[in-house]
């Protein structure tokens, strides 16, 4: 039972089981199952002062504190899905009260179920391809410093570093669109994020590839494969995962 | 519990789960819980618009920090949620002290090179306000009034 100091936070609707994630949850709380027939919505009990409508709009613009939930929330539905087909629900779905989530999964279980149905078997995997190291052996030789035009030598050496900087992602940009191809026909959905500026990824190479993959457990092997592939001189190539099917739970998808 | 409806496969013949969430690339995390996920009508309302922004935000931040900077569009650097440093904008702040060091190491450069206008002329005789740019494209970016873009 929950109170009206209560709220109840929905991490993922799963197809049955019988186990809670351990948690904690993005309040701190275990988290729970509510089963209506073959669905389970995997809930936790958070303290509505701190998830109200101001609470929530705040925490939104709090990269601090947003951080934190984000981390729970994803943890709680990785957990959620190690054994079963699970839909990760977006961050910051509240409910009043249990009955609120029972009522949502009663009205709404032939659409949870079609895209159970789509996740069932499959697991996202994701590629982040950033430009690689090739350049360092082919380097042209730079016009020498010029001791009469110190400025035209100068300027130069930058645009010859330029266009050779360019050529370098142009390559990596090329192997990155055919792993992209060949990881395609590996899985059954693929999705492309926004690249990822460097102070982001980590990474001091450009990204020239984002993108999760819904690939079925018994093509695994083959998709890392193509993966293992790619051109290690044009690009470097980061695996991310498994991860929860967030990125193919539209309604509208097939 | 029953599964009825759906078959469940068979996981025995799965690799480990590899993942640990706690090394898991914030940015990774963000994309797919801000903007994957079924969506679904809550009973609190989540500010959708406050959402969205923020959702633009980290947007920015994913696609490119510098071409969004090359717009005009720097609030991050003066949103302390976002940015380490001070944007108090005062002329003091270790950006203004560092774009300006920039601006006349360029200048240096240009006037030790003398001979620059052969190559690209007219870009060392720019108005003093405009540090000297690389790439000319660059400079046609508007320049908008600095401050949180709300």
């Amino acid at each position: 039972m929950t109170t009206v100091d209560e709220l109840v936070w929905l991490y993922a609707i799963r197809l049955g089981g019988l186990d809670a994630p351990a948690g904690p949850g993005v309040d701190g709380e275990p988290p729970r199952l509510l089963t209506e027939g073959d669905l389970v919505a995997v809930v936790g009990t958070v303290a509505a002062p701190r998830f109200d409508e101001a609470a929530l709009a705040a925490s939104m613009e709090d990269l601090v504190r947003l951080e934190g939930l984000a981390r729970a929330h994803h943890a709680v539905v990785v957990e959620a899905g190690r054994e079963r087909p699970t839909a990760p629900v977006r961050l910051a779905t509240l409910y009043r009260d249990d009955a609120a989530v029972r009522r949502l999964l009663a009205d709404r279980s032939a659409d949870f179920l079609r895209v159970l149905r789509r996740v069932a078997g499959h697991r996202e995997w994701g590629v982040k391809v950033y430009v690689g190291p090739e350049v360092a052996q082919e380097a042209p030789a730079l016009p020498a410093p010029d001791a009469g035009r110190p400025g035209t030598s100068y300027l130069l050496r930058r645009r010859e570093t330029r266009d050779r900087d360019e050529r370098r992602r142009e390559h990596a940009r090329e192997s990155a669109e055919s792993l992209h191809a060949a990881l395609v026909e590996r899985s059954a959905a693929a999705h492309r994020f926004a690249l990822q500026d460097a102070r982001l990824s980590g990474r001091a190479e450009e990204m020239v590839l984002n993108a999760g993959y819904l690939v079925a457990d018994e093509r695994e092997e083959a998709f890392r494969a193509a993966v293992a592939e790619s051109a290690p001189e044009r690009i470097r190539v980061e695996l991310t995962g498994p991860w929860p099917a967030f990125s193919f739970t539209d309604w509208e998808q097939p | 519990m029953t599964s009825g409806g759906l078959p469940v496969p068979g996981r025995t013949a799965r690799p480990p789960d590899t993942h640990r969430q706690e090394s898991t690339n914030l940015a990774d995390i963000l994309e797919r819980v801000l903007d994957k996920g079924i969506v679904i009508a809550g009973d609190i309302r989540v500010n959708v618009l406050d959402i969205e922004l923020l959702t633009i935000k980290i947007r920015l931040l994913v696609a490119s920090v510098d071409k969004a900077r090359e717009m005009g569009i720097d609030w991050w650097e003066h949103d302390t949620s976002l940015s380490s440093g001070n944007g108090s904008g005062d002329g003091t702040s270790p950006k203004s002290l560092a774009e300006e060091n920039r601006r006349l190491r360029e200048r240096i450069e240009a006037l030790e090179a003398g001979t620059v206008a052969e190559l690209e002329e007219g870009e060392a005789d720019e108005g003093e306000g405009e540090p000297v740019e690389e790439e000319p494209v660059r400079r046609t970016a508007a320049r908008r009034p600095q401050g949180r873009r709300r």
